[in-house]
């Protein structure tokens, strides 16, 4: 027998009755009456910051508004100012002086101040943990509630890498003292637009 | 190090008090944080029923689920390997890594490699391992071991973690500023993943309806690792597995708050697909689980999801420390998964409790811990392996819990006996319960008297 087979023998000699049933996960889960402010106050928790776009406003503004001093930007988007696109690029250690990072979020969660993003057509994931800086750009209105919301909308068919992102990435593993900017991102900000 | 026990390990951890209290209040705070979240939810209590039922079905289905895995992760263009024990899972990943030329590996927080010993095997063998969490990347350049499965350096202070990078990252001299001392990890750590051949991940769920696999972090370490060279090796133990995708949306809600009172982790990354270009292979690993799923009393503890919520409200590890146990994973949870692996080795772990059943109560998929502890301490007295005088002490114990009227003298004598005793004698070094605590004042009556005084 070759390893799996023990292994999965040994699993059906262990006879297991089947006797509990998956249950049903769609439980009462909470909502919240302002799922904006609940989205900006728990990114805020985490290290993030959520903005809204004004509606005479574009996104190029906005950037120029809020980050001084820019370097380089990286984005698949088609935004008007100079930036590289990760997609034209092969290495991903090309990636690594990229200061500001676009990227299209999906939707947002209001509980956690994570959004899911699921590029199918970035062919570099490295974008996403490599950037100093991470703007994230949502269709405005787009937020759920819950965690229970947001799986009902994910799938895997097109393309088989996704993830959620909860603020800048973080460690509190020098006595527990929170510092933000860990590996990836060392600030977050989510824009609607 | 196990041959001492966890009594004289922790009692060497304890003797420095300061520091023992230190320590007992830096976890009782991310348990506080953890209260915070799990409060704010009036769902929490249903949460973790789901938790469970998913875990109790996938258990009792596990040959099937792991199949379906298997098959569909394949489809997704994944390559999966099985592994019985530690030595085959170590060989597997040594030969991917070999056959691919790839001689510096970046690795992230991943118990099961722990468990298996991996990284000295791979040193052995000529590859760079390095650790990327900074907790583990700690512990690593000290030659320790991680001291708690979410915190691996919960058991050092900034000054420790200071020196350290001091004398391997050329650090200020005497800078133990937590940003400061991040920043220069981020800095010596980004050198690693740039010049990395190949990553290798944890697994938290392994989603068996569509063959992928979400691992999460903070840090974005396994994720900056797993995009940046082009191989990634994912290690799961089998029981790691899930059975659907929306399953996830109970895991994710509960696992980060349990373990650090988050509302989530900053990355819960999905993935069902090797990079472009790239390969991707999955390791199932067994080592002893399907020897705890024959076991009823202690199959639960298959269900774990390794939040470390149990270690953190412990008293027992909080005031005696991750390496106390002797064992990969601390705490209650590592308790009775020591014991299940090998109790001869670990017949101590399961007297490290005082069955207060804080870790039961505060578990997201409801371990039985204190209960199984409590069955192991059962095994250990079938088996002959408890220590004399404990057994001795039980032994008087039972016969008068057996005679009641003795029971009642003997009550009644030292009541009358003791507070009269100099310390001298009550706190003797004999008396290895008296050190750093006192007993409680005598009552003049017992419980028995004073209730029969109540009924007239
Ligand atoms: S046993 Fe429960 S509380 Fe302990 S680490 Fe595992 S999941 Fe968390």
């Amino acid at each position: 027998m070759n390893s799996k087979e023990t292994i999965l023998a040994n699993i059906k000699n262990a006879n297991r009755p089947n006797i509990t049933k998956l249950p049903n996960i769609d439980i009462l889960h909470v909502e919240y009456e302002d799922k904006d402010e609940k989205f900006s106050q728990t990114l805020k928790s985490v290290g993030g910051v959520a903005s809204w776009l004004e509606n005479d406003s574009s996104i190029e503004e906005f950037i120029e508004k809020n980050y001084d001093d820019l370097g380089l930007i990286g984005t698949n988007l088609d935004l008007n100012i100079t930036h590289i696109k990760p997609n034209d690029i092969d290495d991903p250690h090309a990636l690594k002086d990229i200061d500001l990072a676009i990227i299209k979020g999906e939707f947002a969660v209001a509980e956690n101040g994570a959004v899911w993003v699921k590029e199918s057509d970035n062919t570099n994931r490295a974008i996403y943990f490599i950037a100093k800086k991470l703007l994230i750009i949502i269709e405005k209105n787009n937020i759920v509630n819950t965690m229970h919301e947001a799986y009902k909308k994910i799938k895997f068919e097109k393309s088989g890498f996704g993830l959620f992102i909860s603020g800048p990435s973080k460690t509190a593993d020098i006595e527990q003292a929170l510092v933000i900017g860990a590996h990836g991102a060392m600030e977050c900000r989510v824009l609607f637009v | 190090m196990s041959e001492l026990g966890h009594p004289r390990l922790a009692q060497k951890f304890a003797s420095d008090t300061k520091r023992m209290h230190w320590h007992d209040k830096a976890l009782w705070f991310v348990r506080e944080k953890r209260d915070v979240q799990t409060h704010s939810l009036d769902e929490w209590e249903e949460l973790r029923e789901c938790a469970d039922k998913i875990k109790t079905h996938t258990l009792e289905n596990l040959a099937f689920y792991l199949e379906e895995f298997e098959r569909n992760t394949r489809e997704n263009g994944i390559e999966v390997h099985w592994a019985k024990d530690a030595d085959e899972h170590n060989k597997i990943v040594l030969d991917i890594l070999q056959k691919h030329d790839a001689s510096k590996l970046v690795k992230s927080k991943s118990m099961l490699t722990e468990e298996c010993h991996l990284n000295p095997f791979l040193e052995k063998n000529g590859i760079e391992v390095v650790d990327t969490d900074l907790g583990e990347r700690i512990v690593q350049l000290r030659h320790e071991a991680p001291s708690h499965i979410v915190l691996p350096a919960i058991h050092l202070k900034k000054e420790d973690v200071g020196k350290t990078f001091e004398e391997f990252l050329h650090t200020q001299k005497d800078n133990s500023d937590p940003t400061y001392l991040t920043r220069a990890a981020r800095e010596h750590l980004r050198e690693k993943f740039l010049g990395s051949d190949a990553s290798l991940t944890g697994v938290n769920f392994a989603i068996s309806e569509t063959g992928g696999i979400v691992v999460c972090t903070n840090e974005g370490n396994a994720d900056l690792g797993a995009s940046l060279p082009k191989l990634h090796i994912a290690c799961m133990g089998i029981e790691k597995i899930i059975p659907r995708l929306e399953d996830l949306a109970i895991f994710t809600r509960v696992l980060a708050r349990s373990a650090t009172g988050q509302p989530v982790t900053t990355y819960t990354t999905h993935y069902h697909e090797p990079q472009r270009d790239g390969e991707m292979h999955i390791v199932i690993v067994d080592n002893g689980r399907s020897k705890i799923l024959a076991n009823k009393k202690y199959l639960k503890s298959l269900q774990c999801i390794r939040c470390g919520a149990c270690i953190n409200t412990c008293p027992i590890y909080r005031r005696s420390g991750g390496y106390s146990y002797g064992y990969t994973i601390p705490g209650p949870i590592g308790s009775t998964l020591g014991a299940s692996h090998d109790i001869k080795r670990n017949f101590t772990l399961p007297f490290a409790c005082s069955l207060c059943a804080s870790c039961t109560n505060v578990c997201p998929v409801k371990v039985d811990l204190h209960e199984q502890l409590y069955l192991h301490r059962q095994d250990v007295v079938d088996l002959g392996l408890l220590d004399k005088k404990k057994l001795q002490a039980l032994k008087i114990a039972t016969f008068f819990m057996q005679h009641p009227l003795l029971m009642d003298i003997g009550g009644k004598i030292a009541r009358v006996v003791m507070p009269l005793l100099p310390r001298s004698i009550v706190y003797s070094k004999y008396n290895i319960w008296g050190k750093n605590r006192e007993l409680p004042k005598f009552p003049k009556n017992s419980f028995k008297e004073l209730y029969k005084k109540r009924k007239r």
